[in-house]
């Protein structure tokens, strides 16, 4: 073999043994094998020799360009795979335990607890109305069977307004409107009234722990034609083991309330100790939550709708108790205080 | 109301019974208990009849007594005794040895160096009134050694009942109505209460009584004399005492025990004062003294009893101070009547002064009730006081009566009501057993209500299903879902918009929701200089901080912001409520759902939270109604806007709201450091604007041109304005434009904006770009906008 093959391919194979990067390396292929490179310049000097030593020359040319070609695809995948080496170890480890800042918003309680509520009923096939907060006297009292002057006005106590309105003392005040809403379609196609309706109500008390002036409530209505007492328990009692999601034990009181005949306190079995008793039920087993009954007749006709042909049932729950109960509030002042402290952790419970 | 369970088995037989399942029922049936049941005198035992044989002085005490004791046993026993009634005869209740009281054994007690062996006690003592004033006093002719608790009704079982829960129920008011729900609960028959036969003396005179007012429904009165006895007997007093009454004198503990056992208030006068009864009212307000020694301001509303012109008594409230049994009074005229229910009502509210007898009056009593209340009050008063001497005949009054009611009603009624078949039979022994006159032929029922559920609350077909299931039983109910028929729901467009904005604040903007009240809170406002603004106000409000209604949420939320300055160093709130803007021609008030949300920063500069602010309400309109809102300056109107940067927040040209700076005023007195941005728009005019919808533009197939425009701005211009230009400039080929860089120094404004062309039809050509842009240049050449490069 031609001396200065041998003297370049030893040459060549001590540069790419050194070569620390692939940049270098390139420098290498391109200063052996580029259009000027070394091993180019002997192809093009084989111009000069004899023939038959040229046949011989150009094949030991070719050998060591192929040679060349391979050591240096073989030096590549080395140094690419040193450098993803090198990356990898540069990697630092990261402590996943530090604080997560997840940056989430908050729903107030109520939202919650409501929602849960106007979802449960949905399904069931209620529609969810909204409705004023100032409302008149008629709408409050008188077409729920509270006359002027009946003691059952005794019973709460009510902020009146300059000019004469009201600021609404239960939702109830909603029933007359949502009667007089729905009750054409009832009496023209036979489609029942199933309606909730939550909103903000107002009592002109002393407020403490346990008692606001400000609260949420949600009253709920379905009349047709043959609704039953028996319909009102199932209601109840399927609404909120949903709410609880656990089975609840309900039981009726009765319970006078002039909107309704016949009227009940509606109990739940306690959440605490489920039935057995405990300080937070005071040793009852039961928890007084919602008052309910079927819709006074005097009330279904105020609201057009004939009481002989027609029966209905309502309930008033309290969504503020709701919310204290399911999420252990214990100061119902804490709901509308404002202070983030308390109502930033209430995210989403869907 | 407190009820005892002796008393109410004086008019029904519940032996055999477990009388907590008992009272548990009524709780479910009837009137709501309270949890704390007493079981009275189960922890006395051992407390004799014992006469004091003996009285010593205690030789080194000025309180004590050596006394000898004999309880009956054959022996006497030495006591040490503290108490100043003692006296050689007296009869006494002893705790000999061993006895317990309450926690307290008897033993043998030293005392001043003599032992004791056992103990007098005293009436406080023994748990069965509140006289602690010396020891216990038997006038009952009992043989010495006598268990106390055999004589005396001393073990009970007292329970409460909530009065709220028998407001609609007068004939829950004394024992015998409650006795009558037991009965029914325990399917035992109701007694008849031992009452005078009153005919025997109709043919004495009648007293001088006349209702000239028929807010009196009904007086009826007698005449008593020869009265000797002054102490009720033990068994009154001990029941008067355990339902929560003190025992004052023999009559009026008798009327008192009247009352609790029939619901019947009534009166005793001393009949020296009271010759002449008129029952009216008076022309002009005087001051009345009640037997209370209370002076009393009575009004031309209030109903009286008078001497003639005398007033003697605020009718069904108090009597009056000079006509009440004294130590001496051995004649009474008594008073069992009925007064109309509001008008009782509204007078103790007039008066602030609610009695036993008042709060009665209020429900609607029967007044059927008034006579056989003075023939079982004289009953009683002959079986304790032999001695006394009926002098007159009933008279009674009967003004206004209550018209019977009978109801009629099918078993298809009954069972629609229900949901579950409750037979007949069972249908007419529940209403039987209540007092109802039942005739049921068929599947028809004829119902007579009887007269104490006619005054108020069972007046219709729908009261009689509450008394056939309450006594049936809501935990026997089996329980179904309704037949209707289903139909879908649609939320209303505001609920639909609600929700959908506390979502798109609470998960894409990281705001907290919070709750507030409906008026403006005046306190907290000044403290941020805020005055409050002229609104609705509260007629009753209690509190002068919540008189004003709010007209606004954001001076609420500012409010809130102080509140929470050390919660973060950044932070936004949200509510969606409820405020008043003024009246309308009607006189009623104006109300607005509003959202309002305010953003409070230490850490962002004033321009960025304001983008902020800009950008969460362009979601808002961006997710709900898939539109853009514009913005136009607006003049400050309230004292905690900044007058720069306040915006109107326009959609479809309906004005929702506004958009601006707090005040620095204001600001600063909520944090010095902190900025802070608020927005508030109207729920329901939101809700009005119309939902563009999802416009789905198929991608183009063919390259797009970008040409980016950098433009020194001249103060003034806008960038809606250069928006403007291009837009009206490029017939549908510009797909986007967007700020790709901005320089800002003293003089100069410059942005670089990168508009994309396409067309969906063909590959467009630069000169075909290349004009457009020339007229976009010219355009914003007009308004002094300086072009410093373009570039495809």
């Amino acid at each position: 073999m031609d001396e200065r093959i041998l003297k370049l391919k030893e040459e060549l194979e001590s540069k790419i043994a050194e070569a620390a990067d692939l940049v270098g390396l390139d420098s290498i292929r391109v200063g052996y094998l580029g259009k000027k490179g070394s091993i180019t310049n002997l192809v093009k000097g084989m111009k000069d020799l004899a023939a038959e030593q040229r046949k011989t020359f150009g094949a030991d040319v070719n050998k060591l360009k192929e040679a060349a070609a391979k050591m240096i695809e073989e030096k590549t995948a080395e140094l690419k795979q040193k450098q993803i080496e090198l990356e990898i170890r540069s990697m630092p480890a990261f402590d996943i335990t530090t604080p997560s800042n997840c940056a989430c918003g908050s729903y107030h309680p109520i939202t919650l607890v409501q929602r849960q509520c106007e979802n449960i009923f949905r399904s069931m096939g209620f529609t969810v109305e909204d409705y004023s907060e100032i409302v008149t006297d008629y709408e409050c009292f008188e077409s729920l069977n509270i006359p002027k002057h009946h003691p059952a006005r005794d019973m709460q106590d009510t902020y009146y307004l300059t000019n004469g309105q009201l600021l609404k003392s239960q939702t109830s005040a909603a029933q007359n409107a949502i009667l007089r809403k729905y009750g054409p379609a009832l009496i023209e196609n036979g489609t029942p009234i199933r309606a909730i309706f939550p909103g903000r109500c107002f009592r002109n008390e002393a407020t403490d722990a346990c008692h606001e002036n400000t609260f949420f409530q949600m009253e709920g209505v379905m009349v047709d034609k043959d609704i039953s007492i028996s319909n009102l328990i199932y209601f109840m009692k399927t609404m909120l083991s949903e709410v609880f999601r656990k089975d609840i034990r309900v039981r009726l009181r009765p319970g006078f309330f002039p909107f309704v005949e016949p009227g009940f306190e509606l109990d739940i079995s306690c959440l605490i100790c489920g039935g057995t008793g405990c300080p937070s039920c005071k040793h009852s087993g039961w928890l007084e939550l919602c008052p309910c009954g079927m819709i006074h007749p005097n009330v279904l006709r105020e609201g057009g709708i004939d009481p002989d042909k027609y029966t209905g049932f309502a309930f008033g729950l309290g969504l503020t108790r709701l919310a204290m109960m399911k999420y252990g509030i214990k100061d119902i002042r804490d709901l509308n205080s404002g202070s983030l402290k308390a109502l930033a952790q209430f995210t989403d419970d869907e | 109301m407190f009820l005892s369970m002796n008393w109410i088995e004086d008019f029904v037989d519940l032996s055999g019974l477990d009388k907590l399942d008992l009272i548990h029922r009524f709780s479910l049936s009837t009137a709501e208990v309270e949890n704390d049941i007493f079981f009275k005198g189960k922890d006395l035992s051992g407390v004799v009849v014992a006469e004091i044989k003996s009285v010593e002085a205690h030789p080194q005490s000025k309180k004590l007594h050596l006394l000898k004791v004999d309880a009956g046993d054959g022996q006497l026993t030495d006591v040490v005794c503290g108490a100043p009634n003692v006296r050689v005869g007296m009869k006494t209740a002893f705790a000999k040895l061993g006895a317990t009281i309450g926690d307290i054994t008897i033993a043998p007690r030293a005392l001043a160096g003599y032992t004791s062996y056992g103990m007098c006690c005293g009436e406080s003592e023994l748990g069965i009134s509140d006289d602690n004033s010396g020891i216990m006093e038997i006038t009952d002719d009992v043989p010495l050694g006598t268990d106390l608790k055999e004589i005396y009704d001393i073990e009970d079982i007292i329970f409460e009942v909530d009065n709220k829960s028998l407001t609609n129920r007068p004939d829950l008011w004394g024992h015998y109505g409650i006795a009558r729900e037991f009965a029914s609960l325990a399917g035992r028959k109701l007694k008849a209460p031992e009452m005078e036969d009153l005919t025997v003396y109709d043919s004495l005179p009648e007293v001088d009584m006349k209702i000239e007012d028929t807010l009196c429904k009904r007086y009826s009165t007698m005449k008593v004399e020869n009265i000797s006895r002054n102490v009720s007997p033990v068994n009154i007093r001990i029941r008067l005492f355990y339902c929560g009454m003190r025992a004052i004198n023999f009559l009026a503990d008798l009327t008192n025990y009247l009352m609790l056992e029939m619901g019947q208030p009534m009166h005793a006068f001393d009949a020296r004062k009271v010759e002449k009864i008129r029952i009216k009212r008076f022309d002009k307000p005087f001051v009345f003294t009640t037997l209370d020694g209370a002076e009393r301001n009575i009004d031309e509303n209030t109903l009286m009893i008078c001497n003639d012109n005398t007033p003697v008594a605020i009718a069904g409230i108090m009597g009056g101070l000079d006509s009440e049994i004294v130590e001496d009074t051995t004649t009474l005229t008594l008073e069992s009547a009925n007064f109309d229910a509001a008008s009782v009502r509204k007078s103790t509210v007039r008066l602030s002064h609610r009695t036993d007898a008042s709060m009665r009056y209020e429900k609607s009593l029967d007044p059927e009730m008034t006579v056989p209340a003075i023939a079982r009050f004289l009953y009683l008063l002959k079986k304790y006081d032999g001695g006394v001497r009926v002098v007159s005949r009933l008279t009674d009054e009967y003004a206004v009566k209550f018209p019977p009611v009978t109801l009629c009603f099918d078993q298809a009624f009954v069972d629609r009501y229900t949901g579950i078949s409750i037979d007949g039979d069972t249908i007419v022994k529940t209403l039987t057993s209540l007092g109802f006159d039942v005739t049921h032929s068929g599947t028809g029922f004829t119902v007579r209500v009887p007269s104490w559920r006619i005054t108020k609350d069972v007046t219709m077909n729908a009261d009689i299903i509450e008394e056939i299931t309450r006594i049936y039983g809501y935990d026997n109910f089996e329980i179904n879902t309704t037949r209707s028929p289903l139909y879908p729901v649609r939320m209303t467009q505001v609920k639909t918009d609600e929700e959908k904005i506390k979502d798109l604040l609470v998960k894409k903007f990281a705001l907290h929701e919070l709750h507030s009240y409906v008026w403006a809170y005046n306190d907290e406002l000044k403290a941020l200089g805020i005055p409050v603004e002229e609104n609705i106000k509260l007629a009753n409000a209690t509190n002068p901080n919540i008189e004003t209604l709010r007209n606004s949420i954001i001076p609420t939320q500012l409010c809130q912001l102080k509140v929470n300055t050390a919660y973060a160093p950044e932070f936004g709130i949200f509510e969606i409520g409820r405020v008043v803007n003024g009246l309308d021609e009607n006189n009623m008030c104006i109300e607005h759902k509003k959202l309002a949300i305010t953003l409070f920063s230490k850490a962002s500069d004033m321009r960025d939270l304001y983008f902020r602010m800009r950008d969460i309400l362009a979601a808002i309109a961006a997710d709900i109604k898939h539109s853009t809102l514009t913005f136009t300056a607006a003049k400050p109107a309230h004292s905690y806007e900044h007058p720069v940067n306040l915006n109107k927040i326009l959609l479809d040209g309906a004005e929702l709201g506004v958009i601006g700076i707090a005040h620095p005023t204001v600001s600063k007195n909520i944090d010095k450091k902190a900025n802070i941005v608020f927005a508030e728009i109207d729920v329901e005019k939101l809700a009005a604007c119309s939902d563009k919808g999802i416009v789905y533009s198929e991608p183009s197939k063919y390259p797009s041109i970008e040409y980016d425009l950098s433009m020194d701005i001249p103060e003034g211009v806008l960038y809606a304005d250069l928006k403007n230009c291009w837009e009206k400039e490029t017939s549908g080929l510009l797909k986007s434009a967007a700020i790709v860089d901005t320089y800002d120094t003293a003089e100069i404004h410059r942005i670089t904006v990168r508009l994309v062309f396409s067309s969906s039809e063909r590959t467009l050509s630069s000169a075909e770009v290349q004009d457009i842009i020339d007229k976009v240049v010219k355009d914003l050449a007009e308004m002094n906008v300086t072009i410093k490069t373009s570039a495809t």
